[in-house]
């Protein structure tokens, strides 16, 4: 069998005694169990009160729009003005999202909205993202029953609204909110970190934006009543 | 002696002769090298991370059965159906396989080097399935016939006029006189073209960058998001991963995720990077129904057990090939290699064998930059010494150079004959020179001086003159 082989080889050239030495597989199991940090730098450990501004900019020189909201209730209107200004579609299509879905959309009758995935029509899609990483101003979305996957992939303009309390200094703080939410080693079956549009510098090395997923990214930044995550 | 297969020499000089080739690596790599100065700048914790990357590569490494064996676990806790192949051919088998119990007829890639490797396409192709590469460059490449030039710029080889008339002869259904001045126009066609693949296709087959041990989910690294549109879309996602691709968790795969896109193309961080843990879950509205994770030895296990063992450290950033002065000079195909620059020089006489592939461990000038960029710090220029080494030991090298290299060797254990020779050579050439201080040309290397003036010697040679500089400090 191939599986046998392969992990046959694999010991043999490690020189791997027979029967299986104890420690190193307790040394494995232990590494698995309590992941290690590493080096995080000094820009992914930053206070929370520098990290939006962080997170903001490392947007913006990705290419990405941020705009700012001073509460949730606000954010059905800045998708309305972003939409109006860009002279884009005044349709959505977002996921059953319950924090979504509790947004005042009666404020601005004109902007349509569609549940479900993405199909190939869907000019302009919403998701709500799990938290935002300073370090990199990347967008962490957690795939679910509310939170289909195709909405950051399909259509032309993605939008992503994130709180501003939920902006962590680095990666593994992400990581560490997911295993939080989902318990250790559980992951969603999709978790897309997303740091701006999709580009591509194939043809002849220019950057070109909107290769394949999204063309436009705006990021709505949310304030809300709650500390932050992690906040010093 | 065996034949060669790979005449790096032949090629290399025809790469260097083809001006296409010579204009767009004019601009690139060298944009890579200074986009990734850029980013090491703006990281001062950039060389301590490289330590860090290293040491967990080689812990890994040291582990791989384990990780291998607690990745199938948590990825079929998680619904994917764990493969292994220890060679080329069962990986295509395994993979046809699943496409004709899925009734494949369009399959839908993102990009993988791995199926390069063990001739991934033509074995569908064969089979009667359409395969259609989506990164934007393998893409361009596949319309060519030809395969990527760099592991992470797989058209960088080709100039955006040629990718103008490459889509001009091939996207037939399109309008003759159609606007292709720009690369926006380029890519929007591609886009339009490709999105109609993602949509249609069958099976979605991907490489990796990264396998979890602790979450059994693959990472794929993309800026395009043609790999998530090949994961998401079609009815079966196939993973295609070599061994050393699993990494044991998170913050693991997060310190060489700082490392990647830094090293490769100078961003702190590529587009999209995605976490995989299976099939479509109860009430998902959308993902593929079956996930399978094809896992590939193909001569890697057996690696791990000799001196060769650091090279699978790679994460696969093509920081070596930016660096490098033979790559940038004559392109990735002159290395007739699904590798190339010096990755490929150690990595494919590995795979191939070294009789095919005996040139490309001397396609350097071992001046060490590849290491110095490296991210997870493989000794290169070590490595392709020892494949020279082993070259030499085994008595394949070509006559001439092996009976110059013992002559050598004969001279330099023997440091009075040494220093003999070397001061008759310096004092002919010093004689032969009549006084100019360099010559126009040389014989036996008129390559060289075809370029610049080779220097007269005059009239010391180096071990005299650092005895008599006291060590080489000035006098």
């Amino acid at each position: 069998m191939s599986r046998d082989r392969v992990l046959a080889t694999i010991r043999a050239s490690l020189g791997c005694s027979e029967p299986e030495d104890e420690e190193r597989v307790a040394a494995v199991e232990r590494r698995l169990a309590a992941p290690l940090r590493h080096l995080i730098p000094a820009c992914a450990s930053r206070p929370h009160s520098e990290r939006v501004g962080q997170f903001t900019r490392s947007l913006r020189e990705q290419s990405a729009a941020v705009i700012e909201a001073a509460a949730p209730g606000r954010i059905p209107e800045a998708i309305a003005r972003y939409l109006g200004e860009a002279g884009l579609p005044l349709r959505l299509k977002l996921g059953a999202d319950p924090f979504l879905a509790a947004l005042p959309w009666q404020e601005t009758p004109a902007l349509e909205r569609l549940q479900g995935p993405a199909g190939p029509g869907d000019a302009v899609a919403l998701s709500s993202a799990g938290a935002g990483v300073a370090e990199t101003g990347t967008l962490v979305l957690l795939s679910g029953r509310d939170n289909p996957t195709s909405l950051a992939f399909l259509p032309e303009t993605h939008i992503i609204a994130v709180a501003e309390a939920a902006i962590v200094g680095a990666l593994e703080d992400a990581f560490d909110l997911v295993r939080a939410r989902l318990g250790r080693g559980a992951m969603p079956r999709s978790l897309n970190l997303v740091s701006g549009p999709s580009r591509t510098g194939d043809i002849g090395g220019r950057i070109v934006l909107g290769a394949h997923g999204p063309r436009r990214l705006a990021v709505i930044v949310y304030k809300t009543d709650e500390g932050a995550v992690g906040a010093p | 002696m065996t034949q060669r297969m790979l005449d790096f020499e032949a090629s290399a000089r025809a790469a260097l002769a083809d001006a296409s080739l010579q204009r767009a690596l004019a601009g690139l790599p060298g944009g890579l090298v200074a986009e990734r100065a850029a980013a090491k700048a703006r990281l001062p914790e950039f060389e301590a991370l490289r330590d860090a990357a290293r040491d967990i590569r080689d812990h890994t490494l040291r582990n791989l059965d384990l990780y291998l064996k607690a990745f199938e676990r948590r990825a079929a806790a998680s619904g994917s159906r764990v493969h292994f192949a220890s060679t080329a051919a069962e990986a295509r088998d395994a993979i046809l396989a699943i496409c004709r119990a899925a009734n494949a007829t369009l399959i839908a890639k993102g990009k993988s080097m791995v199926s390069e490797e063990i001739g991934l396409n033509s074995h569908l192709e064969a089979a009667g399935a359409e395969v259609v590469e989506t990164d934007l460059g393998e893409y361009l490449v596949q319309l060519r016939g030809e395969r990527p030039s760099h592991i992470i710029a797989p058209a960088i080889h080709i100039d955006q006029a040629q990718a103008a008339a490459d889509f001009r002869r091939r996207h037939t259904h399109l309008a003759q006189d159609r606007r292709l001045e720009e690369a926006p126009d380029l890519v929007a066609e591609a886009r339009a073209i490709l999105r109609e693949k993602f949509l249609a296709a069958d099976v979605g087959i991907t490489g990796v960058n990264f396998l979890i041990a602790e979450t059994g989910a693959a990472v794929i690294v993309t800026n395009e998001g043609n790999g998530d549109l090949v994961a998401l879309l079609p009815k079966v996602h196939i993973v295609v991963a070599s061994i050393e691709k699993v990494v044991p968790t998170l913050e693991d795969a997060a310190t060489l995720i700082r490392l990647l896109a830094r090293s490769g193309t100078g961003q702190d961080m590529t587009a999209y990077t995605t976490f995989l843990a299976g099939p479509k879950r109860d009430g998902d509205p959308d993902g593929p129904e079956a996930c399978h994770v094809v896992i590939v030895d193909n001569g890697r296990a057996a690696l791990l057990g000799s001196e060769f063992r650091e090279v699978l450290r790679c994460i696969r950033c093509g920081a070596c090939m930016n660096h490098c002065p033979v790559y940038n000079a004559v392109g990735g195909h002159a290395y007739n290699s699904v590798y190339a620059g010096p990755i490929g020089a150690v990595l494919t006489p590995a795979l191939i064998g070294l009789g095919e592939a005996r040139d490309l461990p001397n396609a350097s000038s071992f001046c060490g930059r590849c290491e110095e960029v490296c991210p997870v710090k493989i000794p290169l220029p070590k490595l392709m010494r020892s494949w020279r080494e082993v070259d030499f030991a085994r008595r394949e090298a070509p006559l001439a150079a092996r009976a110059a290299l013992e002559a050598w060797a004969f001279c330099a254990k023997r440091p009075r004959l040494y220093h003999l020779a070397t001061r008759l050579a310096v004092l002919a050439l010093k004689m032969a020179a009549r006084g100019r201080g360099a010559f126009g040309s040389f014989p036996l290397a008129r390559g060289w001086t075809r370029h610049r003036d080779f220097p007269a010697p005059q009239g010391r040679t180096f071990h005299e003159l650092w005895a008599k500089t006291k060590r080489g400090a000035s006098a």
